[in-house]
Protein backbone atom coordinates (compact mmCIF):
# COMPACT_ATOMS: atom_id res chain seq x y z
CA UNK A 1 0.00 0.00 0.00
CA UNK A 2 3.09 2.17 0.13
CA UNK A 3 2.91 3.18 -3.50
CA UNK A 4 -0.77 4.12 -3.18
CA UNK A 5 0.06 6.50 -0.35
CA UNK A 6 2.98 7.89 -2.34
CA UNK A 7 0.70 8.56 -5.34
CA UNK A 8 -1.84 10.38 -3.14
CA UNK A 9 0.80 12.68 -1.66
CA UNK A 10 2.36 13.19 -5.07
CA UNK A 11 -0.92 14.44 -6.55
CA UNK A 12 -1.93 16.46 -3.53
CA UNK A 13 1.32 18.30 -2.89
CA UNK A 14 4.40 17.48 -4.93
CA UNK A 15 2.78 17.66 -8.35
CA UNK A 16 -0.39 19.52 -7.51
CA UNK A 17 -2.03 19.97 -10.94
CA UNK A 18 -3.12 23.55 -10.32
CA UNK A 19 -0.58 25.13 -7.98
CA UNK A 20 2.54 23.40 -9.31
CA UNK A 21 1.87 22.18 -12.85
CA UNK A 22 -0.72 24.83 -13.82
CA UNK A 23 -2.87 22.49 -15.85
CA UNK A 24 -6.56 22.68 -16.63
CA UNK A 25 -6.85 26.41 -16.20
CA UNK A 26 -10.12 26.89 -18.12
CA UNK A 27 -12.37 25.14 -15.56
CA UNK A 28 -10.25 26.50 -12.72
CA UNK A 29 -11.10 30.05 -13.65
CA UNK A 30 -14.64 29.50 -14.76
CA UNK A 31 -16.22 27.62 -11.87
CA UNK A 32 -14.42 29.04 -8.85
CA UNK A 33 -17.00 31.76 -8.21
CA UNK A 34 -17.65 30.15 -4.83
CA UNK A 35 -15.91 27.58 -2.65
CA UNK A 36 -18.82 25.17 -3.04
CA UNK A 37 -18.69 25.27 -6.86
CA UNK A 38 -14.93 24.80 -6.78
CA UNK A 39 -15.27 21.76 -4.52
CA UNK A 40 -18.05 20.30 -6.67
CA UNK A 41 -16.06 20.70 -9.86
CA UNK A 42 -12.95 19.28 -8.24
CA UNK A 43 -14.73 16.19 -6.94
CA UNK A 44 -16.49 15.63 -10.27
CA UNK A 45 -13.16 15.80 -12.07
CA UNK A 46 -11.65 13.46 -9.47
CA UNK A 47 -14.27 10.78 -10.09
CA UNK A 48 -13.73 10.97 -13.85
CA UNK A 49 -9.95 11.02 -13.46
CA UNK A 50 -9.82 8.02 -11.10
CA UNK A 51 -12.21 5.90 -13.17
CA UNK A 52 -10.66 6.71 -16.53
CA UNK A 53 -7.16 6.14 -15.14
CA UNK A 54 -8.15 2.72 -13.80
CA UNK A 55 -9.93 1.75 -17.00
CA UNK A 56 -7.15 2.92 -19.31
CA UNK A 57 -4.61 1.06 -17.19
CA UNK A 58 -6.77 -2.05 -17.47
CA UNK A 59 -6.82 -1.78 -21.26
CA UNK A 60 -3.25 -0.59 -21.69
CA UNK A 61 -2.08 -3.85 -23.31
CA UNK A 62 -5.06 -4.09 -25.65
CA UNK A 63 -5.16 -0.58 -27.11
CA UNK A 64 -2.81 -0.32 -30.13
CA UNK A 65 -0.21 2.38 -29.72
CA UNK A 66 -1.15 4.28 -32.88
CA UNK A 67 -4.78 4.94 -31.97
CA UNK A 68 -4.29 5.37 -28.24
CA UNK A 69 -5.21 9.06 -28.07
CA UNK A 70 -8.64 8.68 -29.75
CA UNK A 71 -9.22 5.56 -27.63
CA UNK A 72 -8.37 7.47 -24.44
CA UNK A 73 -10.65 10.33 -25.44
CA UNK A 74 -13.57 7.96 -26.03
CA UNK A 75 -13.04 6.31 -22.62
CA UNK A 76 -12.80 9.70 -20.88
CA UNK A 77 -15.83 11.06 -22.73
CA UNK A 78 -17.87 7.99 -21.73
CA UNK A 79 -17.08 8.48 -18.04
CA UNK A 80 -17.82 12.20 -18.30
CA UNK A 81 -21.21 11.42 -19.85
CA UNK A 82 -21.99 8.95 -17.04
CA UNK A 83 -21.02 11.42 -14.34
CA UNK A 84 -23.01 14.15 -16.07
CA UNK A 85 -26.16 12.01 -16.14
CA UNK A 86 -25.68 11.03 -12.47
CA UNK A 87 -25.26 14.67 -11.43
CA UNK A 88 -28.31 15.71 -13.40
CA UNK A 89 -30.33 13.02 -11.63
CA UNK A 90 -29.05 13.28 -8.08
CA UNK A 91 -27.47 16.73 -7.51
CA UNK A 92 -29.37 19.01 -9.92
CA UNK A 93 -28.26 22.18 -8.09
CA UNK A 94 -24.58 21.43 -8.78
CA UNK A 95 -25.44 20.37 -12.32
CA UNK A 96 -27.04 23.77 -12.96
CA UNK A 97 -24.20 25.69 -11.32
CA UNK A 98 -21.46 23.98 -13.34
CA UNK A 99 -23.45 23.88 -16.58
CA UNK A 100 -21.40 23.49 -19.73
CA UNK A 101 -18.16 22.95 -17.81
CA UNK A 102 -19.16 19.38 -16.89
CA UNK A 103 -19.02 18.04 -20.48
CA UNK A 104 -15.91 20.16 -20.99
CA UNK A 105 -14.07 17.98 -18.44
CA UNK A 106 -13.33 15.84 -21.52
CA UNK A 107 -10.87 18.40 -22.84
CA UNK A 108 -9.31 19.10 -19.44
CA UNK A 109 -5.64 18.45 -20.08
CA UNK A 110 -5.05 16.95 -16.62
CA UNK A 111 -7.07 13.87 -17.51
CA UNK A 112 -5.52 13.12 -20.88
CA UNK A 113 -2.15 14.03 -19.43
CA UNK A 114 -2.43 11.49 -16.60
CA UNK A 115 -3.73 8.85 -19.02
CA UNK A 116 -0.70 9.32 -21.27
CA UNK A 117 1.91 9.84 -18.61
CA UNK A 118 0.86 7.38 -15.92
CA UNK A 119 -2.11 5.12 -16.52
CA UNK A 120 -0.91 3.77 -19.86
CA UNK A 121 2.29 2.52 -18.25
CA UNK A 122 1.34 1.41 -14.73
CA UNK A 123 -0.89 -1.09 -12.95
CA UNK A 124 -4.58 -0.66 -12.18
CA UNK A 125 -4.36 0.02 -8.42
CA UNK A 126 -1.49 2.49 -8.75
CA UNK A 127 -3.28 4.31 -11.59
CA UNK A 128 -6.50 4.47 -9.58
CA UNK A 129 -4.68 6.06 -6.65
CA UNK A 130 -2.76 8.36 -8.98
CA UNK A 131 -6.12 9.58 -10.30
CA UNK A 132 -7.53 10.03 -6.80
CA UNK A 133 -4.40 11.87 -5.67
CA UNK A 134 -4.37 14.22 -8.65
CA UNK A 135 -8.13 14.73 -8.28
CA UNK A 136 -7.78 15.56 -4.58
CA UNK A 137 -5.03 18.04 -5.41
CA UNK A 138 -7.25 19.63 -8.04
CA UNK A 139 -10.24 19.77 -5.65
CA UNK A 140 -8.07 21.29 -2.92
CA UNK A 141 -6.77 23.97 -5.28
CA UNK A 142 -10.20 24.82 -6.71
CA UNK A 143 -11.72 25.03 -3.23
CA UNK A 144 -8.95 27.38 -2.09
CA UNK A 145 -9.29 29.66 -5.11
CA UNK A 146 -13.09 29.56 -4.81
CA UNK A 147 -12.91 30.39 -1.09
CA UNK A 148 -10.68 33.41 -1.69
CA UNK A 149 -12.90 34.73 -4.47
CA UNK A 150 -16.09 34.13 -2.48
CA UNK A 151 -14.66 35.73 0.65
CA UNK A 152 -13.54 38.91 -1.10
CA UNK A 153 -16.32 39.05 -3.67
CA UNK A 154 -19.35 38.20 -1.54
CA UNK A 155 -18.11 38.15 2.07
CA UNK A 156 -19.30 34.58 2.55
CA UNK A 157 -17.66 31.15 2.81
CA UNK A 158 -19.50 28.03 1.61
CA UNK A 159 -22.61 30.22 1.65
CA UNK A 160 -22.23 31.31 5.31
CA UNK A 161 -21.65 34.95 6.12
CA UNK A 162 -18.25 35.36 7.75
CA UNK A 163 -17.29 38.96 7.09
CA UNK A 164 -18.68 41.66 9.45
CA UNK A 165 -21.70 43.72 8.39
CA UNK A 166 -19.55 46.75 7.65
CA UNK A 167 -17.59 44.90 4.94
CA UNK A 168 -18.63 45.94 1.45
CA UNK A 169 -17.95 43.03 -0.92
CA UNK A 170 -16.08 43.91 -4.10
CA UNK A 171 -18.25 42.03 -6.52
CA UNK A 172 -15.61 42.15 -9.24
CA UNK A 173 -13.92 39.13 -7.64
CA UNK A 174 -16.77 36.78 -8.34
CA UNK A 175 -17.12 38.15 -11.86
CA UNK A 176 -14.91 37.19 -14.79
CA UNK A 177 -12.13 39.79 -14.31
CA UNK A 178 -11.60 38.66 -10.71
CA UNK A 179 -10.69 35.20 -11.91
CA UNK A 180 -7.88 36.61 -14.03
CA UNK A 181 -6.58 38.74 -11.16
CA UNK A 182 -6.58 35.85 -8.68
CA UNK A 183 -4.74 33.64 -11.17
CA UNK A 184 -2.29 36.46 -11.93
CA UNK A 185 -1.41 36.75 -8.23
CA UNK A 186 -1.13 32.98 -7.94
CA UNK A 187 1.33 32.75 -10.84
CA UNK A 188 3.25 35.73 -9.46
CA UNK A 189 3.67 33.93 -6.11
CA UNK A 190 4.73 30.83 -7.99
CA UNK A 191 7.28 32.84 -9.98
CA UNK A 192 8.67 34.29 -6.78
CA UNK A 193 9.10 30.85 -5.21
CA UNK A 194 10.71 29.61 -8.39
CA UNK A 195 13.16 32.51 -8.64
CA UNK A 196 14.06 32.24 -4.94
CA UNK A 197 14.56 28.49 -5.30
CA UNK A 198 16.79 28.87 -8.33
CA UNK A 199 18.93 31.39 -6.48
CA UNK A 200 19.53 28.81 -3.79
CA UNK A 201 20.50 26.36 -6.53
CA UNK A 202 17.49 24.07 -6.26
CA UNK A 203 16.00 22.28 -9.23
CA UNK A 204 12.74 24.10 -9.91
CA UNK A 205 12.04 22.78 -13.38
CA UNK A 206 8.89 21.04 -12.14
CA UNK A 207 7.15 24.31 -11.45
CA UNK A 208 5.55 25.50 -14.67
CA UNK A 209 4.43 28.95 -15.57
CA UNK A 210 1.08 28.11 -17.04
CA UNK A 211 -0.24 26.26 -20.03
CA UNK A 212 0.04 29.41 -22.03
CA UNK A 213 3.75 29.92 -21.76
CA UNK A 214 4.74 27.51 -24.48
CA UNK A 215 1.62 26.36 -26.24
CA UNK A 216 3.31 26.75 -29.59
CA UNK A 217 5.71 23.98 -28.68
CA UNK A 218 3.24 21.43 -27.43
CA UNK A 219 1.51 20.92 -30.69
CA UNK A 220 -1.03 18.21 -31.10
CA UNK A 221 -1.75 17.22 -27.55
CA UNK A 222 -1.77 20.57 -25.89
CA UNK A 223 -0.44 20.61 -22.40
CA UNK A 224 -0.51 16.86 -22.01
CA UNK A 225 2.66 16.62 -24.06
CA UNK A 226 4.59 18.52 -21.45
CA UNK A 227 3.57 16.22 -18.64
CA UNK A 228 4.80 13.22 -20.59
CA UNK A 229 8.17 14.75 -21.23
CA UNK A 230 8.51 15.53 -17.56
CA UNK A 231 7.59 12.04 -16.50
CA UNK A 232 10.13 10.56 -18.90
CA UNK A 233 12.85 12.90 -17.76
CA UNK A 234 12.00 12.02 -14.18
CA UNK A 235 12.43 8.33 -14.98
CA UNK A 236 15.73 8.96 -16.74
CA UNK A 237 17.05 10.90 -13.76
CA UNK A 238 15.82 8.61 -11.04
CA UNK B 1 -35.33 36.01 -37.88
CA UNK B 2 -32.66 38.50 -38.99
CA UNK B 3 -33.09 40.34 -35.71
CA UNK B 4 -32.58 37.14 -33.72
CA UNK B 5 -29.44 36.33 -35.67
CA UNK B 6 -28.11 39.84 -35.12
CA UNK B 7 -28.69 39.51 -31.38
CA UNK B 8 -26.82 36.19 -31.36
CA UNK B 9 -24.01 37.78 -33.38
CA UNK B 10 -23.49 40.68 -30.98
CA UNK B 11 -24.22 38.66 -27.86
CA UNK B 12 -21.70 35.92 -28.59
CA UNK B 13 -18.93 38.09 -29.97
CA UNK B 14 -18.95 41.00 -27.53
CA UNK B 15 -21.30 40.65 -24.56
CA UNK B 16 -20.47 37.12 -23.45
CA UNK B 17 -17.03 36.98 -25.01
CA UNK B 18 -15.77 33.43 -25.22
CA UNK B 19 -12.39 34.02 -23.56
CA UNK B 20 -12.97 37.00 -21.31
CA UNK B 21 -16.25 35.97 -19.75
CA UNK B 22 -16.50 32.22 -20.37
CA UNK B 23 -12.81 31.23 -20.10
CA UNK B 24 -12.91 28.91 -23.09
CA UNK B 25 -9.87 28.67 -25.35
CA UNK B 26 -7.61 30.15 -22.71
CA UNK B 27 -4.52 28.16 -23.77
CA UNK B 28 -4.16 29.64 -27.27
CA UNK B 29 -5.34 33.02 -25.95
CA UNK B 30 -2.36 33.20 -23.60
CA UNK B 31 0.07 31.16 -25.68
CA UNK B 32 -0.22 32.56 -29.20
CA UNK B 33 -0.63 36.23 -28.33
CA UNK B 34 2.96 37.43 -28.37
CA UNK B 35 2.74 39.07 -31.82
CA UNK B 36 -0.27 40.59 -33.56
CA UNK B 37 0.59 38.77 -36.78
CA UNK B 38 0.48 35.26 -35.31
CA UNK B 39 -2.49 36.25 -33.17
CA UNK B 40 -4.54 37.27 -36.19
CA UNK B 41 -3.46 34.09 -38.02
CA UNK B 42 -4.66 32.01 -35.09
CA UNK B 43 -7.87 34.04 -34.98
CA UNK B 44 -8.67 33.39 -38.64
CA UNK B 45 -7.94 29.67 -38.25
CA UNK B 46 -10.27 29.56 -35.23
CA UNK B 47 -13.05 31.36 -37.14
CA UNK B 48 -12.67 28.85 -39.96
CA UNK B 49 -12.69 25.75 -37.75
CA UNK B 50 -15.41 26.80 -35.30
CA UNK B 51 -17.83 27.86 -38.04
CA UNK B 52 -17.28 24.58 -39.87
CA UNK B 53 -17.45 22.52 -36.66
CA UNK B 54 -20.71 24.10 -35.51
CA UNK B 55 -22.24 23.38 -38.94
CA UNK B 56 -21.15 19.73 -38.90
CA UNK B 57 -22.07 19.22 -35.24
CA UNK B 58 -25.47 20.83 -35.83
CA UNK B 59 -26.22 18.60 -38.82
CA UNK B 60 -25.15 15.46 -36.97
CA UNK B 61 -27.18 16.38 -33.91
CA UNK B 62 -30.34 17.09 -35.90
CA UNK B 63 -30.23 14.24 -38.42
CA UNK B 64 -28.47 11.44 -36.52
CA UNK B 65 -28.61 11.90 -32.76
CA UNK B 66 -32.22 13.12 -32.44
CA UNK B 67 -33.82 10.56 -34.83
CA UNK B 68 -31.91 7.70 -33.16
CA UNK B 69 -32.78 9.07 -29.72
CA UNK B 70 -29.17 9.00 -28.52
CA UNK B 71 -28.70 12.68 -27.67
CA UNK B 72 -26.99 11.71 -24.40
CA UNK B 73 -23.99 10.61 -26.48
CA UNK B 74 -23.44 14.19 -27.70
CA UNK B 75 -20.18 14.81 -25.84
CA UNK B 76 -18.50 11.68 -27.22
CA UNK B 77 -19.79 12.24 -30.75
CA UNK B 78 -18.88 15.93 -30.85
CA UNK B 79 -15.32 15.50 -29.65
CA UNK B 80 -14.61 12.74 -32.15
CA UNK B 81 -16.23 14.69 -34.99
CA UNK B 82 -14.22 17.80 -34.15
CA UNK B 83 -10.92 15.91 -33.94
CA UNK B 84 -11.61 14.17 -37.25
CA UNK B 85 -12.76 17.42 -38.85
CA UNK B 86 -9.60 19.30 -37.94
CA UNK B 87 -7.46 16.47 -39.32
CA UNK B 88 -9.51 16.43 -42.48
CA UNK B 89 -9.35 20.20 -42.97
CA UNK B 90 -5.60 20.05 -42.52
CA UNK B 91 -5.21 17.32 -45.16
CA UNK B 92 -7.60 19.06 -47.53
CA UNK B 93 -5.82 22.42 -47.30
CA UNK B 94 -2.41 20.80 -47.68
CA UNK B 95 -3.43 19.12 -50.91
CA UNK B 96 -5.71 21.62 -52.60
CA UNK B 97 -5.05 25.11 -51.21
CA UNK B 98 -1.36 25.12 -50.23
CA UNK B 99 -1.20 28.90 -49.97
CA UNK B 100 -3.90 28.91 -47.30
CA UNK B 101 -2.28 25.90 -45.63
CA UNK B 102 0.97 27.78 -45.31
CA UNK B 103 -0.67 30.62 -43.45
CA UNK B 104 -3.05 28.57 -41.27
CA UNK B 105 -1.32 25.17 -41.13
CA UNK B 106 0.67 25.67 -37.95
CA UNK B 107 -2.41 26.73 -36.01
CA UNK B 108 -4.70 23.87 -36.98
CA UNK B 109 -3.24 21.14 -34.72
CA UNK B 110 -3.46 23.59 -31.82
CA UNK B 111 -7.19 23.91 -32.30
CA UNK B 112 -8.04 20.22 -31.88
CA UNK B 113 -7.75 20.40 -28.12
CA UNK B 114 -9.20 23.90 -27.93
CA UNK B 115 -12.15 23.74 -25.57
CA UNK B 116 -13.86 26.65 -27.34
CA UNK B 117 -14.73 24.42 -30.31
CA UNK B 118 -16.41 21.77 -28.18
CA UNK B 119 -17.87 24.51 -26.00
CA UNK B 120 -19.64 26.14 -28.96
CA UNK B 121 -21.06 22.82 -30.19
CA UNK B 122 -22.43 22.08 -26.72
CA UNK B 123 -23.81 25.60 -26.21
CA UNK B 124 -25.68 25.36 -29.51
CA UNK B 125 -27.41 22.21 -28.25
CA UNK B 126 -28.04 23.63 -24.80
CA UNK B 127 -29.69 26.77 -26.16
CA UNK B 128 -31.76 24.81 -28.70
CA UNK B 129 -30.29 26.64 -31.66
CA UNK B 130 -31.18 25.43 -35.16
CA UNK B 131 -28.45 24.80 -37.71
CA UNK B 132 -28.36 28.37 -39.08
CA UNK B 133 -28.47 29.93 -35.63
CA UNK B 134 -25.76 27.50 -34.52
CA UNK B 135 -23.46 28.46 -37.38
CA UNK B 136 -24.01 32.17 -36.71
CA UNK B 137 -23.31 31.58 -33.01
CA UNK B 138 -20.14 29.66 -33.85
CA UNK B 139 -18.95 32.37 -36.23
CA UNK B 140 -19.71 35.13 -33.71
CA UNK B 141 -17.96 33.29 -30.88
CA UNK B 142 -14.87 32.83 -33.03
CA UNK B 143 -14.93 36.50 -34.06
CA UNK B 144 -15.07 37.40 -30.36
CA UNK B 145 -12.04 35.19 -29.79
CA UNK B 146 -10.17 36.89 -32.65
CA UNK B 147 -11.00 40.37 -31.39
CA UNK B 148 -9.74 39.65 -27.89
CA UNK B 149 -6.58 37.78 -28.93
CA UNK B 150 -5.55 40.53 -31.38
CA UNK B 151 -6.13 43.25 -28.77
CA UNK B 152 -4.12 41.29 -26.18
CA UNK B 153 -1.29 40.76 -28.67
CA UNK B 154 -1.23 44.48 -29.43
CA UNK B 155 -0.97 45.33 -25.74
CA UNK B 156 1.73 42.71 -25.18
CA UNK B 157 3.83 44.12 -28.02
CA UNK B 158 3.77 47.53 -26.35
CA UNK B 159 4.37 46.02 -22.92
CA UNK B 160 7.71 44.50 -23.95
CA UNK B 161 9.41 47.82 -23.25
CA UNK B 162 7.84 48.28 -19.83
CA UNK B 163 9.61 47.66 -16.57
CA UNK B 164 7.60 44.90 -14.90
CA UNK B 165 8.36 43.68 -11.33
CA UNK B 166 10.40 40.48 -11.45
CA UNK B 167 7.75 38.17 -10.03
CA UNK B 168 5.16 39.51 -12.44
CA UNK B 169 7.25 38.91 -15.56
CA UNK B 170 5.77 36.52 -18.10
CA UNK B 171 2.37 35.01 -17.41
CA UNK B 172 1.20 37.06 -14.37
CA UNK B 173 1.32 40.44 -16.13
CA UNK B 174 -0.46 38.97 -19.15
CA UNK B 175 -3.20 37.68 -16.85
CA UNK B 176 -3.53 41.10 -15.22
CA UNK B 177 -3.87 42.60 -18.71
CA UNK B 178 -6.51 40.01 -19.58
CA UNK B 179 -8.36 40.88 -16.36
CA UNK B 180 -8.39 44.57 -17.26
CA UNK B 181 -9.64 43.67 -20.73
CA UNK B 182 -12.37 41.60 -19.12
CA UNK B 183 -13.46 44.64 -17.10
CA UNK B 184 -13.60 46.65 -20.32
CA UNK B 185 -15.67 43.96 -22.00
CA UNK B 186 -18.10 44.03 -19.05
CA UNK B 187 -19.09 47.41 -20.46
CA UNK B 188 -20.62 45.71 -23.48
CA UNK B 189 -23.27 44.10 -21.29
CA UNK B 190 -25.42 47.21 -21.64
CA UNK B 191 -25.50 46.64 -25.41
CA UNK B 192 -28.38 44.17 -25.46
Amino acid sequence: MNSAKERLINGLIKENPTFVLMLGMCPTLAVTTSAMNGLGMGLTTMVVLALSNAFISLLRNIIPDKVRIPAFIVIIASFVTMVELLLEGFIPSLYDALGIYIPLIVVNCIILGRAEAYASKNGVIASLFDGIGMGLGFSFALTCIGAVRELIGAGTLFGYKVMPESYVPSTIFIMAPGAFFVLALLTAVQNKIKIAGEKRGKDMSKIQSGCGSDCMNCKDMGCAQRMIKEEEEGKANG
Amino acid sequence: MVKDLLIILIGSSLVSNVVLSQFLGLCPFLGVSKKTKTASGMGIAVIFVITLASLVAGVIYKYILIPCNITYLQTIVFILVIAALVQFVEMFLKKYIPSLYESLGVYLPLITTNCAVLGVALTNVQKNYGIIEGVVNGFATAVGFTISIVILAGIREKMEYNDVPESFKGMPIVLVTAGLMAIAFCGFSGLL
